[in-house]
């Protein structure tokens, strides 16, 4: 049995509701960003005057900051696992990291949208540029508050308030983390990869 | 509380806890993952034609699962989560293939 077992979770149910209740909001998300990349996809053709995507997107830039969030749901269940394991340090230094692959993801996406907008595609340009900057904006801000979670645990950890017993407090965060990854990895192959218009 | 029932909560409660994987099991993962986005990538490359599409979903749904199966423990966890999640799911695939049809999405692109 691994050390997280000894978790106190004394529910009706004998499962972490917490747990549950994060299940259950990803689920929930689903349909989130399933409205989003719809839109998309029925918008993307839409161009206007305005840049087509096909002409647009730089898939080796994009496929840097795609491997850079893909690395970081490593080094969050590698946070996980030192915490379980109550190895401190580890667990602050796998927090920082994932919290700096966050920041490193968004950084890529600021420059992304600011070299669009200098390329004529504002939020309103066309129907397509809304839905771009819409789906990939909401999973933008997703990342961001990820990272305000995993700042405020590594701030826990440094006051001495985020121990081994909190483990599941850092896995449910991890739950949150590893979501914004894998839609990201859905949004990377449908948006960017699968060919798309030109003008 | 008496010790029997303390013993059988304790049993009930440890349902949803199983031995998650080593570190080193969770580099070979992102190893696997990172071969795949590599792959994925070389697509845009390569010409590979009217495989293309099939193969990026393929190799999309492979990383979806195996961050979800591994790094999110749902290998390993209490099948109620997988249900939950697996159940927004498929009510979003469900749901936006039915509103992209409406849309006239998979003839006109």
């Amino acid at each position: 049995m691994s050390d997280s077992a000894t978790t106190d979770h004394a529910t009706t149910t004998g499962m972490s509701h917490n747990k549950l209740a994060m299940w259950v909001f990803l689920g929930s998300e689903c349909l989130l960003f399933g409205a989003l990349i719809s839109t998309y996809l029925v918008y993307r053709g839409r161009f206007a005057d305005g840049p087509a995507p096909g002409d647009i997107f730089d898939i080796p830039f994009t496929s840097v900051s795609s491997f850079v969030l893909l690395m970081s749901s490593l080094t969050m269940v590698l946070a996980l696992s030192a915490l379980q394991r109550g190895d401190i340090r580890n667990n602050r230094l796998w927090l920082l990291t994932t919290a700096l692959l966050g920041s490193l993801f968004i950084g890529g996406q600021v420059y992304e949208f600011t070299t669009f907008f200098r390329e004529g595609l504002g939020y309103t340009t066309s129907p397509f540029s809304s839905a771009f900057f819409t789906l990939t904006g909401f999973h933008g801000v997703h990342v961001s508050i990820g990272i305000l979670m995993l700042m405020s645990m590594f701030i826990s950890s440094l006051r001495g308030t985020l121990r081994k017993e909190h483990s599941e407090t850092v896995e449910i965060i991890g739950l949150y983390w590893h979501f914004v990854d894998i839609i990201w990895i859905f949004i990377f192959t449908v948006i960017y990869l699968v060919p798309s218009p030109t003008s | 509380m008496s010790t029997t029932e303390t013993t059988e909560e304790q049993e009930e409660v440890v349902h949803d806890d199983h031995d998650h994987p080593s570190d080193a099991k969770y580099f070979q993962i992102a190893i696997i993952l990172g071969v795949l986005t590599a792959l994925e990538v070389a697509t845009y490359y390569v010409d590979i034609g009217p495989a293309l599409i099939p193969t990026l979903m393929v190799m999309m749904v492979v990383k979806f699962f195996m961050v979800a199966a591994w790094f999110m423990h749902l290998r390993f966890d209490n099948s109620l989560f997988t249900k939950f999640f697996v159940s927004g799911l498929v009510l979003a695939v469900a749901v936006y293939v039915i509103a992209l049809s409406t849309f006239e999405f998979w003839s006109k692109g």
